[in-house]
């Protein structure tokens, strides 16, 4: 019981990366009708994000130690990072320690305009070009970053440790009378990851800005003709879909160190998932998320990997079991989970 | 009268003689019966690395040390390891009087795009030799690929026993260790550290560096009388561990083994830490981790995560022997930064390619192949070591490593524990995790 209820808290993580990847996805797709394949490396400029501010806390004063030496066995050159020297050992290491959660600060004016950019640059202009095109020019734009990062940043993954108090586990299982250590960072990110979700839906759900969205999404022709903006708007929704990908891969640089190929690995899942919640569905989106990070952490399962392998005859459950599901959703029910008609049917 | 006259048609026979026999004679100096003979006052080499993909750090580093020994070879910089080279054939003037130039490819680490950009360096560019890889998977592709083609393959970072064991080819050699030498080095250490009494649960890279790599250290530890749990096979393509990770807190292991490389093991030794693995008593006794193949890049994406874990490589920027701070220095002062084992493997490959070529007076592959046979060399960073005949492998000393708890810069990540001696990681050509492929014939092409 213990491995089941791990595995059950390992895909609600898993999943909250989807559904954070996919609710983005879906957003763009059902304001704007732009299917984006850089998606994936907006959640890996999130991640980046959190580097950069890393990197930039740890900016340093060089002096040199005349007694220590380094690898040429010139003096070694010691580095002391500013905030130490402007606010002292104590509260300066205290913000580097910190890096990762007040990147979240960084993270969002920087993807807010990175996606306002994009939109505005380059993908306004594929709007009435067929999707096929839009996938094009995104994955396009997806290498592009790819290599921005890979350049900058070097192609070895870069460590953005959590906060020392979030390091380690806890035994999650005691509250319920069992024996399960789980990771402190994976469930922050677990509560990050549905609060941001739940920010995004009561923002389209409560807000005057959010409700004129929806009417966009449900007939923008009709939204445009009261005199409504809504190319503006959905706009800010363009960047407000690349500042919940950036947060997604902010937070998730202690889980995985970010490396520049990390979001093409979450892609492909992300479209699988919105794909199965069905197209421009949000809560499709999230739902399906959970769903497949849930089955895809148990089909890693070993007893049932072993079980699969040793009587279904499929040895590699672990590495399929998405997009077999998602052939039986499609199959069973051709819109997704929550899809409705209408949406790339034409 | 006609006009063909004895001596006219004499003259036109021999003129028409010449004129045949030409291309022939020309056709014969272009490749000397070998593939792509260099014709010019320049010979080029192919160095097939990952640029991108999960490896492309590695094969950063790769080309940077093969940049260096380029500029080495044509007498540039301070020379490096030729001054420390037991070998005194290379005079810094190219090889064999030819200036060195080089192609590059990208391989991706995939087999299909290794070869692709193998068999275009080697067609479109005149490659006489190709170099690269870091993964056992592309190597062997493209050692395969090679061998059709009639040119010598240097491998790079390949690990795989099957590199030089079931699919060892004639036109190809390799530097850089295996699994069986890693699990060989590493097993007497690990009895001595955490004793006889252990159970190991193995999480396994799904591909040919993963399974002999797992066979190789779960062989070795059995013999020392450890037990195993499990060993589950993860896909290469894995970002998160942690479905695989969390199994191994309730499966009676007390040793957590991670045949990982690269992105791999720094994700998945990551997802251990945070579990807190290293934190808990099991069979009472501390919980440890392991990993049979380290490098310092892996260290340094691993970050905090390696402190006191054991594994093996290569070799390794600290060793103080006088052709591994030679190179230390070369590369240092060019690159700001140590070298990784990475590049040390293929720095090592192009000169004992060069140096092979000068020994044997030509890039006849089948004339470097017999030069780099046996050849018994030194200087080069890992002491005495030797090219066996039979199965292409290099033999040298093992170094086994752990993760240094107090780092004293952002490149002293690693610690070298031991220094394994070749005698003990040598093993049979018949061995068992060696059987079944077949070196064949050294191929010349053309």
């Amino acid at each position: 019981m213990d491995g089941i209820l791990l595995q059950i808290l390992n895909g609600l993580d898993k999943g909250s990366a989807y559904a954070l990847i996919a609710l983005g996805l879906t957003l763009i797709f059902g304001t704007l009708g732009v299917v984006n394949f850089a998606h994936g490396a907006l959640f890996m400029v999130g991640a980046f994000c959190a580097v950069t501010l890393q990197k930039f806390l740890n900016f340093s004063k060089i002096t040199i130690d005349p007694d220590k030496v380094d690898f040429l066995g010139n003096p070694a050159k010691v580095k002391t990072p500013y905030v130490v020297e402007w606010f002292g050992e104590a509260a300066g290491n205290g913000i580097i320690n910190w890096s990762v959660p007040l990147a979240i600060l960084f993270a969002i004016p920087v993807m807010l305009i990175i996606g306002y950019v994009m939109e505005r640059g380059l993908i306004k202009h594929f709007y009435k070009r067929p999707h096929a095109d839009q996938i094009l020019v995104t994955f396009g734009l997806a290498i592009v970053i790819q290599e921005l990062v890979k350049a900058n940043f070097g192609a070895n993954p870069i460590p953005t440790p959590a906060p020392d108090q979030f390091v380690g586990s806890f035994n999650v299982g005691a509250l319920i009378g069992m024996d399960a250590s789980y990771p402190y960072w994976r469930l922050v990110y677990f509560f990050f990851s549905i609060t941001v979700i739940g920010a995004v839906f009561a923002f389209l759900r409560y807000t005057t800005f959010g409700m004129v969205v929806r009417a966009g999404m449900a007939d923008r022709e009709t939204v445009g003709l009261l005199g409504i903006n809504i190319d503006r708007r959905f706009t800010i929704m363009f960047g407000a879909a690349a500042a919940v990908a950036g947060l997604a891969g902010v937070m998730y640089g202690p889980i995985n160190s970010p490396n520049y190929h990390m979001g093409m690995d979450f892609l492909v899942l992300s479209f699988v998932v919105v794909v199965v919640g069905g197209m421009g569905s949000l809560p499709g989106a999230v739902l399906a998320g959970f769903m497949l990070g849930i089955l895809e952490s148990f089909a890693s399962y070993s007893p049932i990997k072993n079980f699969f392998a040793d009587y279904l005859f499929l040895p590699s459950i672990d590495q399929i079991i998405i997009y077999l599901v998602a052939i039986i959703v499609l199959l069973v029910r051709p819109r997704g989970l929550m899809g409705k008609a209408g949406v790339m049917e034409e | 009268m006609s006009n063909f006259t004895r001596r006219g048609l004499l003259k036109s026979g021999a003129v028409l003689g010449a004129g045949m026999a030409m291309p022939t004679i020309l056709t014969a100096a272009s490749h000397a019966g070998y593939t792509n003979a260099p014709t010019g006052s320049s010979v080029t080499l192919g160095f097939n690395v990952p640029q991108s993909g999960p490896y492309a750090g590695e094969g950063a580093d790769e080309l940077r040390a093969y940049q260096l020994a380029v500029e080495h070879l044509n007498g540039g910089g301070d020379g490096g390891m030729m001054n420390t080279f037991s070998s005194k054939e290379l005079k810094g003037n190219g090889i064999l009087g030819k200036k060195v130039e080089f192609v590059t490819g990208d391989t991706q680490t995939k087999s299909d795009a290794a070869r692709a950009s193998a068999k275009s360096m080697i067609e479109k560019d005149g490659a006489v030799m190709i170099t690269g890889g870091s993964s056992s998977g592309v190597a062997i592709a493209v050692q395969g690929l090679c061998q059709e083609a009639g040119v010598i393959f240097m491998a790079g970072l390949t690990h795989s026993n099957d590199t030089t064991g079931k699919d060892k080819k004639a036109n190809g050699f390799r530097h850089f260790f295996n699994g069986y030498m890693s699990a060989a080095a590493l097993a007497p250490v690990l009895e001595a550290r955490y004793g006889k009494d252990r159970t190991a649960y193995h999480l396994t890279a799904d591909y040919t560096w993963g399974w002999t790599q797992q066979e190789s250290i779960q062989a070795a530890t059995e013999a020392k009388g450890w037990q195993t749990a499990a060993n589950v096979l993860t896909p290469l393509a894995t970002q998160d561990f942690s479905s695989y990770v969390a199994p191994v807190l309730n499966s009676g292991a007390d040793v957590l083994v991670l045949n990982h490389y690269g992105g791999n093991m720094i994700n998945s030794l990551t997802s251990a830490v945070q579990f807190g693995l290293r934190d808990k008593m099991v069979n009472g006794k501390q919980f440890e981790i392991v990993v049979p193949l380290y490098s310092r890049l892996m260290a340094s994406g691993a970050g905090e995560n390696v402190k006191g874990i054991f594994g093996s490589t290569n070799w390794h920027w600290s060793l103080t022997d006088e052709g591994s701070k030679a190179f230390v220095k070369s590369f240092g002062e060019k690159y700001g930064f140590p070298p990784s084992q990475a590049a040390h493997t293929v720095y090592c490959q192009t000169m004992l390619y060069a140096d092979a070529a000068e020994r044997a007076g030509t890039f006849n592959p089948c004339g470097i192949a017999e030069a780099l046979e046996g050849f018994k060399f030194s200087g080069l960073g890992n002491g005495d070591v030797e090219y066996r005949a039979e199965d292409h492998q290099c033999f040298k000393d093992v170094l086994v490593v752990k993760g240094k708890e107090n780092p004293t810069s952002e490149f002293d990540l690693l610690e070298v524990v031991e220094i394994t001696p070749r005698a003990q990681v040598e093993y049979a050509v018949d061995h068992p995790m060696f059987a079944g492929g077949d070196l064949g014939k050294c191929n010349p092409g053309a």
